[in-house]
Parts: structure tokens; C-alpha cells; sequence
């Protein structure tokens, strides 16, 4: 069963594990609307973050605009102006395609050009799509088909592994 | 005249041609997805990957420099290649002429029409003998409307004001001839303002203004009274065919809005123009650059206002293509 806390735990070890190895400095952490907001705004506690957090919203940069359209639940990213040659910590809920990475990147790069990017997720589940993969993970896991992550919050922060009705 | 032809299927925004038809929610859309874009001008890169690829043309039958730079500029921060045409016409050439031009363009595998047109449903004209993937905004026609205009009007109240639902909103002068009053009176009616006041000499209205959903003042002084929106509009001579006035200095000395006059309106009242003023016509230099006026954020604000409506009205275009 996928327990928070002990996601949450396994996560900040491996991401202090990280931050040393990487040799990152002063970090900025930036947590992806919604999920990885909520998993983001608890690691940035426990690792005692000095700058506040910030918040992408990679609405702008989907690739799937010319199917789904905007999102009208789109929300301002608040990023600092300047993140020229800082190290990012970057937190999302679920690692699945990873085209959702794809476009944080894209929009990050668009506010400046970074030292480095560190990648955290609390759930890397099976199904990726392109050449992505995060540097720090709660866990890994391999979904059945019709099953999927979906997590609540912000507080209590909770996990729920649902299935859907199989297609007929 | 159809106004449902501004809809998809799915009732999402397809063309975006007048605010009459469009709905309290879809308003709200508008304005929020807006906001974000706001938030984009923290980026070092001012442009986001929207539209990529697809091609803009804007459409201009008449003269404009505000319409037409924010909406270029809104385009390319899109990321859309813009063609900006600015065709003279002679009040001559209508129908055939209009559809020759669109057809050479669609031949060039655009995707959206931005259109500004002196005759009354232009734009709208437009939209019905396009291609089916293209989308057709109406940046000004005639005396009938300009939607995005009324827009970024809205998001700028909003931004100062947050609600509609309080707000007593005064409308002041040239009404008569005016496309940008009567889509901002549907529009402030649409989200809920508790009063829209027209302003004018009997000569500057439209007959039955009333049923258009206003409260009619044809005295500055009395009519300022408890207004917490101010919006001036331009004398528009050049739209003038009779003498509908005495004489400028005449107008002003009614219908200008001064330090004085604005006094009369509550103390946190904005004063709004769409622009471009005319100084000592309809508006004191002293007011229009004055602490209350939030005339330059009306033309900041245009930019995002036209980056949402644009993206809107391409979404699932792509679908096919």
C-alpha cells in the first residue's frame, strides 16, 4: 500500500542525498500545479528551503493544446524574474509520460537559463513516453491497466490507487 | 443576425465577433485565463508556445494603433506568425471585393482572421463565408461592436475593483457612435454590474438606448453622483455626418470631465478611456493623467485580454490538422 509518509520520508532522503552529491547551492524549489504544489510546499519544510516557494503552472506549454484547448482552471506561475544559474529543485505528484516535465522544463527555461534542474516525484509509475526520468523518487511503481494515482489535498495529503471500469 | 455562429459544437469560443450571446461563465473564462497571462510578463522570454506554427492575419479596413499593435504583439507572444494588413477602402467596396481578399488569404493557409472593418457586421460577415478551421475576431465594426475592447475594459474594473455585483459603472459622451459602449454595456450587464449609466447630450444617444439595459443622464454633475467606474469616450467627429454639437469648447465645458467633476464621483472612482483621447474635448489633461486614471493599464491590460480570446478561439483547431 502506498503509504504518504513514507513517501514523503523516502523522498527527502533521497533528495538531501542529492543535493549534497549534485553539490547544490541556495536552491530554488518549484512545485507543479496541483499536485506537485502540495508534495512540494512539505518537502520545502522539511529541508528547511530559504526562498519561497514557487509555483509552475505549465498550462501555456501543454502539447496536447490543439486537443484539449486551455485549461480554464489555469493559474499565473510565480516565479522569481531572474533564476539565471540557480539551482532548481523541481517537485511534481506523479512521474507518468513525462510530458508534464517536458513542458516545465520549456516554461523554466523561458524565466532563464539554470545551473541545473533536479527532478523530484513522490510516484514514478510505468508509461513513459519520452527520454525523462526524475533523479529522486518516493517510490517506482507498475500500474494494471485502468489503474491510476490520484492524490488530495493539500492538507491531509493522501493517495488513492483507483480503478477505472474496464472498457467493455 | 445568428450570434451562436461564435460557438463550437462543444459551446467553446470559435470566433469571438460580439459580446451579445456569450454567457456570464464564458466572460469569466475569459478574464482568468487573462490573468495568467498576465503573469507572463515576469518571463525573461515574453512568449509562450500556444500557437505555434499557426498563422494570424490581421485585417485592418480602418485605421488603428493601439488595436492593432496589442493585438500583433498578443499574437507573437503567442508564438503565431502575424501578417499585419492595413487595406484603405473606399466606401465603395463591400461584399465581392471583401470575400476576393479572404479567399487569397485562406489560399495562403492561415488560421485566423483579425478584422476591423467600418461597416457594421464585417467580421461577422467574414465568419459565415470562411473555411470551417478558421476562426474570425472582431477587433471593431462599424458602430455595432468591439468585443475585445470591451474586455480588457472588464479585466481592468476587475483588477481594481474584483467584483462587478457593487459597482455603478457611468458611460460619458459620444454613445451615439460608439462600438466599444455598446459591447462594454452588454458585457458590464453580462457579469452582473449593479448600474451602467449613459451620460450624454440627447444628440450623442442612440434612440431606445433605455432597452439596452441603462439608466440615461444628460447632465454630468448629477449623473456622476455614486459612480465608481468613469469611462469618457471619444468624440468621434469623423463619424459625424450632422451637426450634433455646438463646438468643442461647447462640449467640454458640459460634458468633459475635470478635477472638479470627477469630485462629484466617489473618492476611489477610476477613469477610463479607450483611447485615443482627445485632451480638452472629453477629458482635463489633469484628469487623464491624473491618480485615479487607469487609462495606460487599459492598454497594458489589452495584450493578455487578446492573447486569451485568441488561444480561446484556436483551441481543437488543430484537431483535424
Amino acid at each position: 500500500m502506498l503509504d504518504i509518509n513514507d513517501l514523503l520520508n523516502k523522498l527527502e532522503a533521497e533528495l538531501k542525498r542529492v543535493i549534497v552529491e549534485r553539490g547544490l547551492v541556495d536552491p530554488l524549489m518549484i512545485g507543479i500545479r496541483t499536485g506537485g504544489v502540495w508534495v512540494a510546499e512539505q518537502l520545502h519544510q522539511r529541508l528547511g528551503i530559504r526562498e519561497d516557494l514557487a509555483l509552475l503552472d505549465i498550462s501555456f506549454y501543454r502539447d496536447d493544446f490543439s486537443q484539449i484547448g486551455v485549461n480554464p482552471n489555469v493559474k499565473p506561475s510565480q516565479l522569481p524574474q531572474d533564476i539565471k544559474g540557480r539551482d532548481i529543485i523541481l517537485i511534481d505528484d506523479v512521474f507518468y509520460t513525462g510530458r508534464t516535465i517536458r513542458a516545465a522544463l520549456n516554461e523554466i527555461f523561458d524565466y532563464g537559463r539554470p545551473n541545473q534542474v533536479v527532478l523530484a516525484v513522490l510516484i514514478e509509475r510505468d508509461g513513459k513516453q519520452i527520454p525523462l526520468c526524475p533523479d529522486c523518487v518516493g517510490t517506482s511503481i507498475k500500474l494494471n491497466a485502468g489503474q491510476r494515482i490520484k492524490l488530495t489535498g493539500p492538507s491531509p495529503l493522501s493517495i488513492h490507487l483507483q480503478t477505472l471500469d474496464a472498457v467493455a | 443576425m445568428t450570434e451562436n455562429i461564435q460557438l463550437n459544437s462543444e459551446g467553446k469560443l470559435k470566433h469571438f465577433l460580439s459580446i451579445e450571446g456569450l454567457n456570464k461563465t464564458l466572460l469569466t473564462e475569459v478574464l482568468d485565463i487573462a490573468e495568467s497571462f498576465i503573469g507572463m510578463n515576469d518571463q525573461q522570454i515574453k512568449k509562450v508556445p500556444l500557437l505555434r506554427g499557426k498563422t494570424i492575419v490581421n485585417l485592418f479596413f480602418e485605421n488603428s494603433t493601439r488595436t492593432r499593435t496589442t493585438f500583433e504583439l498578443a499574437a507573437k507572444r503567442l508564438s503565431a506568425d502575424v501578417l499585419s494588413m492595413s487595406i484603405a477602402t473606399s466606401s465603395t467596396s463591400k461584399g465581392e471585393s471583401l470575400l476576393d481578399t479572404i479567399r487569397n488569404l485562406e489560399a495562403m493557409f492561415v488560421d485566423m482572421f483579425v478584422v476591423r472593418h467600418a461597416i457594421s457586421g464585417a467580421a461577422h460577415f467574414i465568419a459565415q463565408h470562411t473555411a470551417p478551421h478558421i476562426s474570425v475576431i472582431n477587433a471593431g465594426d462599424g458602430q455595432h461592436a468591439h468585443p475585445t475592447q470591451a474586455m480588457l475594459d472588464m479585466f481592468t474594473i476587475r483588477q481594481v475593483k474584483q467584483d462587478f455585483s457593487n459597482l455603478r459603472v457611468a458611460i460619458i459622451g459620444d454613445i451615439l457612435h460608439s462600438r466599444v459602449a455598446r459591447s462594454q454595456i452588454q458585457a458590464l450587464n453580462i457579469l452582473g454590474a449593479a448600474e451602467v449609466r449613459v451620460i450624454a447630450p440627447k444628440t450623442l444617444l442612440p434612440s431606445h438606448v433605455e432597452s439596452l439595459g441603462v439608466n440615461v443622464s444628460h447632465d454630468l454633475t448629477s449623473g456622476l453622483k455614486d459612480i465608481d467606474v468613469i469611462i469618457m469616450l471619444r468624440l468621434q467627429k469623423e463619424r459625424m455626418t450632422s451637426a450634433l454639437l455646438p463646438s468643442e469648447s461647447e462640449y467640454f465645458k458640459c460634458f468633459g470631465l475635470t478635477e472638479a467633476k470627477l469630485k462629484i464621483a466617489k473618492p476611489d472612482a477610476i477613469v477610463m478611456h479607450p483611447g485615443p483621447i482627445n485632451r480638452g474635448v472629453e477629458i482635463d489633461s489633469k484628469v487623464a493623467d491624473g491618480p485615479q486614471s487607469v487609462i495606460l493599464k487599459q492598454v497594458s491590460n489589452g495584450i493578455a485580454i487578446r492573447m486569451a480570446i485568441m488561444a480561446m478561439a484556436m483551441q481543437k483547431q488543430g484537431a483535424a490538422g
